[in-house]
């Protein structure tokens, strides 16, 4: 796009001007984007005037955007204009009201997986609070928390009742500028989580929330933002699964994490998005921003991810170190089976000194997925005795997939230490007789020796979402054997 | 208990076996001994259920069942146990968390109840005594790091937890210095009661002076050319196999 500069400058700059009454009315607002849109469903949150101001600049940068064409996957083009932005929360009374009402294929994986019969009312979007479509968020343990002074709500909340808060730290980590999807998620994000853990504060319980994808059709632009303020320790779990789906669908969140001086902040995903079926129709395409920085002096910030689902997962959680003494990690299981394509990995940037970050990767391939590592681990100048560790490892199952590693790294000081170890193994056909000798299915021979090979990034998650992680990758391959 | 009749198998074309017969009783240990690519090890995992091998003819028989019609897993719940001539590594699967599952699935194919944890341990522990391991073992990788005498060690500790009724053993003894040898047969003789088999395949007659076998049969070129007792074992120690051969071409 041939726009100078000053052009965008001035389109950034330009006050909102449309009339938009008559969208706030609707239960959900028309497909396709506009500013009118955008207006809408900002007042349709009631949202301060910089929360409109930020969605707008956000906006019009983005117009002069071009979508990123540098990973490895490959997806039609998305129609931007037949997306629905926003869509109001089905009430209680429209949900179903047990179990016994969900569609029993849902249940059927539940049942795989071994959730908890509670967690299953949660998950199939039963009359419980939980996140459904783009409203709302599970606060079950609010008044705990509140006690402690830590705030745990949905981000609409927030921006009501913390928009001092909210407006200090949104975008402090990922600008609206940052990237195509993130600047999108900027102008049109509909609800999310927002955590703010005070000063020395250890919080006392792991804050989750379960998403979910529900009403056709509708983008998903969840924003998640989390502070840590000195000292204080916070560990996040956010786990998705998603019904059966004919279409694509475009989910594009932002996740922003902030850590002072001594805080810590673990976030844990477990993404189980509709994958598409087995000849690749449909399944979730899921281009995410995650990113924390470590601000101050031995801040500390880990990731831990369990990507198994969606048709197309584009997703690099980032650490900025730029205390001294801080700490990054990333630990994946990237996992494509049947036709999904996953380019993922992450950035450990190191601006402060004796920092340290630590990559492990593990990607599997099955049926025709294709599975892309790619990290960048930068040193700056400043970074001295700056020290990183990358593994990444990847398995194939057959001779169809494909796995691809990217890394890049740049060192602009001379005391740095980088490691990296990268290994591709193909699932052994004597591993798998040895286990099937031993009266293990091939099926479960198969889930076994793939756990093995996550092992070391399970045991960073706590101990039910390992559980449930190992199962998912059992679900998540079936079919992949022979 | 086992019954192999006229046993013919081919890989990719070539024919390995060519027509075995070979009865295995409750109680009885048969040694198989032979050259070097005489057909051995394709025996055992033939019986095993291992994919790649095509049965041009013949047929097997295990407690009354056809055995070539099952899955190596069914097998293995049926009490067949193959003591691995290489045993592989599993990288991140605990040793114990594999024989849980293992005997977890045997049990569970003979209608009986998972065992617990604190059962499961106890008979481990005492089976650990038996090839003189030590519990920390219990929870490294599957033969991950493992010296080769460990490896057979372990293969041995399996088939102590999992109490086949058939046992196949292949070239057990290769690798092992004498204490391991006398560990690893120690574990064999122990399993050794009226309503179980062993067959195993070696190369040395060394292991048959620990496990002493009922049966001695040497395989040349894909058949049983000679059968006899434990001295016959001697024999070949003494004489090697070029006149087994010379008498079969006979």
């Amino acid at each position: 796009m041939a726009t100078s500069n000053r052009e965008v400058e001035e389109l950034i700059g330009r006050q909102y001007r449309h009339g938009f009454t008559t969208l706030v009315e609707a239960d959900s607002l028309p497909p396709g984007l506009n500013e009118d849109i955008i207006g809408a469903l900002s007042a349709k949150k009631q949202e301060p005037a910089f929360m409109l101001e930020w969605r707008l600049k956000a906006y019009r940068h983005w117009l002069t955007m071009k979508e990123p064409k540098w990973a490895h996957v490959h997806y039609p083009p998305v129609d931007f204009q037949s997306i629905i932005y926003y869509s109001a929360p089905k009430s209680q009374k429209d949900r179903p009201k047990s179990l016994d009402e969900v569609d029993p294929k849902l249940l059927e994986t539940y049942e795989k997986l071994g959730i908890p019969l509670k967690e299953r009312e949660l998950l199939a979007g039963v009359a419980v609070d939980a996140v459904f479509d783009s409203v709302s968020v599970a606060t079950t343990f609010k008044d705990k928390l509140a006690e402690l002074g830590i705030i745990f709500c949905s981000f609409s909340e927030a921006v009501q009742k913390y928009p001092d808060l909210v407006q200090k730290y949104l975008g402090s980590v990922v600008p609206y500028t940052d990237n195509f999807y993130a600047s999108l998620n900027s102008a049109v994000f509909s609800d999310g989580s927002f955590v703010y853990v005070p000063k020395g504060v250890r919080c006392p319980m792991e804050l989750s929330t379960y998403f979910r994808i529900n009403a056709s059709k509708t983008g998903q632009f969840e924003r998640t933002l989390i502070v840590a303020d000195e000292g204080a320790y916070v560990r996040y779990l956010e786990g998705c699964t998603a019904p059966m789906r004919d279409e694509n669908q475009l989910h594009a969140a932002v996740v922003e994490l902030v850590a002072m001086k001594d805080a810590q902040i673990k976030y844990s995903t477990v993404q189980n998005w509709y994958p598409g079926d087995e000849q690749g129709r449909g399944g979730i395409y899921n281009f995410v921003t995650k990113r924390g920085a470590c601000r101050g002096d031995s801040a500390r910030i880990s990731w831990t991810q369990i990507e198994t689902g969606s048709a197309i997962t584009w997703k690099y959680p980032s650490v900025i170190l730029e205390g001294d003494n801080s700490v990054g990690e990333f630990y994946s299981v990237a996992l494509t089976n049947n036709y999904q394509q996953a380019d993922t990995g992450t950035k450990m940037i190191h601006i402060g000194k004796n920092t340290r970050s630590t990559i492990v990767s593990k990607g599997i391939a099955a049926g025709h997925g294709q599975n892309a590592y790619r990290g960048l681990v930068k040193v700056l100048k400043g970074a001295r005795d700056a020290r990183n560790y990358t593994q990444c490892d990847s398995l194939l199952m057959g001779d169809k997939c494909g796995a691809h590693t990217f890394p890049y790294i740049e060192v602009k000081n001379p005391t740095a230490k980088v490691e990296h170890e990268a290994t591709t193994s193909k699932i052994s056909e004597d591993q798998l007789y040895y286990l099937r000798q031993r009266g293990l299915s091939a099926e479960d021979a198969v889930s076994m020796v793939v756990n093995g090979f996550c092992k070391e990034v399970f045991k960073e998650l706590p101990m039910e979402f390992a559980v449930e992680a190992q199962k998912l990758i059992g679900v998540s391959l079936e079919g992949a054997v022979g | 208990m086992l019954s192999i009749k006229n046993l013919h198998v081919s890989v990719e074309g070539k024919s390995i076996l060519k027509g075995i017969n070979l009865e295995v009783k409750a109680g009885e240990v048969h040694a198989i001994m032979g050259p070097n690519g005489s057909g051995k090890s394709t025996l055992v995992h033939v019986l095993a259920g291992r994919e790649g091998y095509d049965v041009t003819a013949g047929a097997v028989t295990y407690l009354g069942k056809d055995l070539l019609a099952l899955r190596a897993e069914e097998r293995a719940r049926e009490g067949i146990f193959l003591g691995f001539q290489y045993p592989v590594e599993i990288p991140g699967v605990s040793n114990i968390y594999l024989l849980k599952a293992a005997l977890n699935a045997i049990r569970k194919h003979r209608g009986e109840e998972e065992l617990d944890a604190i059962d499961f341990l106890a008979r481990v522990r005492e089976k650990l005594k038996l090839v003189e391991m030590k519990e920390d073992f219990m929870y490294r990788s599957v033969n991950e790091g493992f010296s080769g005498g460990e490896r057979k060690r372990n293969e041995i500790l399996q088939m102590a937890v999992l109490e086949p009724r058939l046992a196949l053993l292949d070239e057990t003894d290769s690798g092992l210095d004498i204490d391991a040898l006398k560990i690893v047969a120690n574990g064999v003789n122990a399993l050794r009661t009226p309503e179980r088999a062993v067959v195993l395949v070696t190369h040395y007659q060394r292991l048959l002076n620990y496990i002493v076998p009922d049966y001695v049969h040497v395989l040349v070129q894909g058949r049983i050319v000679k059968s006899g007792d434990k001295s016959l074992a001697h024999e070949l120690e003494r004489r090697g196999y070029g006149w087994v051969e010379a008498e079969a071409r006979a």
